[in-house]
């Protein structure tokens, strides 16, 4: 066998095993994307919201995502206390006009960031923590009126969804 | 299993789990100089392709079963939502359902080649009985694998076929409740459908090792079915089969590519897209075409057996039917003690070959009746006539002829070896 | 021999195809040459967008749509302000909300075009006791269906002397059996189209066939599109492998 025909062979052998590569990849690339949200899915990624019938100083807990989501309707009291905290010596240093659209509106995804427990204080007669927001009950995570971390394991403050008002009444999560 | 001879390799770490897990050995010996007759033609391809489709279709079902719910409110719907709404489902889906029909189309050129070389005389009849049993296996679980889009002709396969177990004298009506799990094909019937259809797959998986671990104990048959005597007579399997067979994989996957991408309901039914309907039968239930030869034996038989002249019914028209379809398959299972002829390739046996081919010819006239309804005619004959007929054709070849061949007919002169033969082919 | 194993190799491949075509005893409906067609085939958008039309005015007094959802037509052209516009037309049920009560709302882009009945049986007294079928699938639910579809809404004609029709029957030349339960359910001039697309019921059929065909494929043209790169690869993998395996086997024998 000449050398001329030795290259002919690998480069053939090469051209081979690189469209079997790509053949495989391409077959598998599909059956790993089916795993990814389907088209109905995300079309229900995003929810409206009626807040009107919530009472100053309650909240409203609605489903987004298959996560729950706290509205709360707050009293000019709990927006002072969540205003005059110095944001340098919080864990998570976030402002709370940071945190929302129109200060008597806080909207947040109601799952600890510690390990995703639900965090009780969505009731009045709930147990509200040390800062009169949310208490997680699993490992003891207390969260201010802007639902803050301010004591306790969890390493962030409650995430912020995306969230707009379409109508003073009408909220769009996502 | 346990090699004493270890080949020793280069690279350390295959070295390292060579030495304790001797896999590499194993598969040097078995894929890499494994001597292998060097006059296979294309038709050995079929196992290669076989393995696989079954690959093919064991990782896309993974796949669809992560989407998939086994409910009989639910599990149109979830098809559907794969069809429309998963992210590439469409193609996972047609590429499974038209999967299903491709893999029987390499098994049954399989099986026919087998047929027509002789591979399942001594010494490998039992690598033969295992091939048998691995299309039954594949038969159950395409039935139950189109129970699951739960559309009409899902439900209306399922109760036609599960009712061939009633037939059964005494136990038979207890059987069917018991697949049932219920009084009729229903959620629980779907239910455990569903976990069939995930496990026989592994079951096939497991005798196609042993399927393919006989065939490394005897070595493969060849075109002329003499065993091969010298080194002469034989290639390592890599790189002569593995490229071989490569290559035979992708011209096969061009067909399956243009049916998946072209004509992916082709060999579908329409009636199966109208969700399952307990109260409305289609006029017309068709199973799979693969099972069309099956079950035109089925139905061949419409009239009872019993003593003559008296009302006594031994076996009925029903159990006939099963009995006869069954029994055919059952025939594939003693194969190897039907035909004895001393010479195993049609090539050297002029009569056997005829018939052979009279015999597929007959079996594929199985499958046009099987597709077609009850009472149709051709001819201006009712059809079921031409399928009885049919149908004692295909159990003569089997019982009678296969038989009487074996003692009488005279083969033709074998060449001195494959090596020779090889050669004398390539001076023409 | 090998002239042998080529035939047997051959009827085994066109076996299925055979009995594929085999069966059905409905009068085959003509073949209509249909944008979908082919190797190349793709939707005519504004045939779908007429298709639509016809749909909504006419067939969705009886017949449901329920796999497709309003966001889905954005396939047919539109942009996703007129799928609001659309979807706002509808209205459907949702709930319960906090009293508990279910309530009626807007359709949104997410949601399914709704059912024109409750349920079945509601469907069945409405129409005499026959079921309208849902639409979603119907084009792949029957043999050679957008050829059949046509034929069955354009195929109302008298019935032949001697044949009883009872009330509420009609007679349809691709209906299997003749006898539809469907009135004629469009007729000339019957639904507006605001370009200058002939009105006549032949139109008419053709563009919803081309609509529903849609709804019950909407992977079509990405299906075929797909289809033929995947060919074109496993072509030229083909070839490499036959080269290699000539290559090969070049020094056998």
């Amino acid at each position: 066998m000449t050398a001329d025909s030795e290259d002919r062979r690998d480069f053939l052998y090469l051209t081979g095993a690189a469209f079997g590569a790509v053949g495989v990849a391409c077959a598998v690339a599909p059956m790993i994307n089916s795993l990814n949200p389907a088209k109905d899915t995300l079309a229900l990624a995003s929810t409206e919201v009626d807040i009107s019938a919530i009472p100053v100083g309650e909240s409203k807990t609605v489903m987004w995502r298959g996560k729950p989501v706290f509205i709360k309707h707050r009293t000019a009291e709990e927006i002072a206390e969540a205003r005059k905290v110095n944001v340098d010596v919080l864990p998570d240093k976030q402002s709370d006009e940071d945190r929302v659209e129109k200060p008597e509106w806080l909207v947040v995804v109601g799952i600890c960031t510690h390990l995703g427990c639900v965090p009780v204080g969505q009731k009045t007669s709930d147990a509200h923590g040390d800062y009169d927001g949310w208490f997680c009950p699993c490992h003891g995570s207390h969260y201010d009126t802007s639902a803050r971390i301010r004591k306790g394991p969890a390493p962030k403050n409650l995430a912020v969804p995306p969230y707009e008002f379409i109508s003073d009444t009408v909220i769009r999560i996502g | 299993m346990g090699s004493s001879e270890r080949t020793v390799f280069e690279n350390p770490v295959v070295e390292w789990i060579d030495s304790r897990l001797p896999v590499f050995t194993m598969m040097q010996k078995e894929y890499g100089v494994f001597p292998t007759p060097k006059n296979f033609n294309y038709l050995w391809n079929f196992g290669a392709i076989a393995m696989f489709m079954l690959v093919t279709m064991i990782v896309t079902g993974i796949v669809l079963a992560m989407h998939y719910t086994a409910d009989v409110t639910q599990s149109f719907d979830a098809v559907e939502r794969i069809m429309r709404d998963v992210n590439g489902g469409w193609l996972l889906r047609y590429m499974h359902s038209n999967g299903g029909s491709f893999f029987f189309i390499a098994v049954y050129i399989h099986i026919f080649r087998g047929m027509y070389y002789g591979s399942y005389k001594q010494p490998r009849e039992l690598l033969w009985i295992l091939g048998v049993v691995i299309f039954i296996l594949m038969m159950a679980t395409a039935f139950i694998g189109y129970v699951l889009p739960w559309g009409q002709m899902s439900l209306w396969g399922a109760t036609v076929i599960t009712n061939l177990f009633s037939a059964i004298p005494l136990v038979g009506d207890s059987i069917v409740t018991l697949l049932w799990g219920g009084f009729s094909v229903d959620n629980p019937t779907l239910t455990r459908f569903f976990a069939l259809h995930y496990l026989l797959p592994f079951v096939i998986f497991a005798v196609v090792f042993l399927h393919i671990w006989a065939l490394h104990v005897t070595g493969s048959n060849n075109p002329l079915g003499l065993e091969p005597k010298t080194e002469k007579d034989t290639l390592p399997f890599h790189p002569y089969y593995t490229m071989k067979d490569s290559f035979g994989v992708v011209v096969f996957l061009l067909l399956y590519a243009y049916v998946v991408f072209f004509a992916p309901n082709m060999l579908g039914h329409p009636d199966n897209y109208i969700p399952a309907n307990s109260l409305v039968t289609p006029a017309h239930i068709v199973p799979e075409w693969y099972f069309l030869p099956f079950y035109a034996m089925l139905r061949a038989i419409t009239f009872d057996i019993g003593i003559p002249f008296t009302d006594i019914v031994i076996i009925s028209a029903k159990l006939g039917g099963v009995i006869t379809m069954f029994g055919s398959l059952l025939l594939w299972l003693v194969l190897p003690w039907l035909d004895t002829h001393p010479l195993r390739s049609a090539r050297f046996r002029p009569l056997y070959k005829k018939l052979l081919i009279l015999l597929v010819l007959d079996f594929i006239f199985l499958g046009y009746v099987g597709s077609q309804a009850a009472d149709a005619t051709l001819l201006g004959i009712p059809l079921s006539v031409f399928g009885l007929i049919a149908t004692g054709l295909y159990f003569a070849y089997f019982i009678v002829i296969l038989p009487w061949l074996s003692k009488n007919e005279k083969g033709r002169e074998l060449p001195a070896s494959i090596h020779e033969a090889v050669l004398a082919k390539n001076k023409k | 021999m090998k002239k042998h194993l080529l035939i047997l190799l051959s009827v085994l491949l066109v076996m299925p195809l055979g009995v594929a075509i085999a069966g059905g005893d409905a009068p085959e409906a003509e073949h209509q040459r249909w944008h979908f067609d082919g190797h190349f085939g793709t939707f005519d958008r504004a045939a779908q967008q007429r298709g639509l039309k016809v749909y909504r005015e006419v067939c969705a007094a009886c017949h449901g749509l329920k796999r497709i959802a309003f966001r889905n037509l954005e396939a047919l052209g539109y942009d996703e302000g007129q799928v609001k516009a659309i979807a706002g037309e509808y209205t459907v049920e949702d709930g319960p909300d906090d009293e508990g009560d279910m309530f009626e709302r807007p359709a949104r882009p997410s949601d399914r075009f709704p059912s024109p009945f409750a349920n079945e049986n509601q469907a069945k007294s409405a129409n005499n006791g026959a079921l309208p079928p849902d639409l979603s699938l119907i084009i792949k639910a029957r043999h050679h269906g957008p050829d059949y579809v046509y034929g069955l809404l354009t195929g109302y004609e008298e019935a032949p002397e001697g044949t009883t029709l009872l009330e509420g029957q009609h007679w349809n030349k691709y209906m299997p059996g003749h006898i539809i339960a469907m009135a004629p359910p469009v007729s000339d001039d019957q639904v507006t189209y605001e370009d200058e697309t002939p009105q006549t019921v032949e139109q008419y059929s053709k563009d919803v066939v081309e609509f529903l065909a849609w709804a019950s494929e909407p992977e079509l043209e990405e299906r075929k599109s797909t289809g033929i790169k995947v060919l074109i690869f496993l072509l030229a993998f083909a070839g490499i492998m036959y080269a290699i395996k000539k290559k090969i086997w070049a020094s056998v024998h």
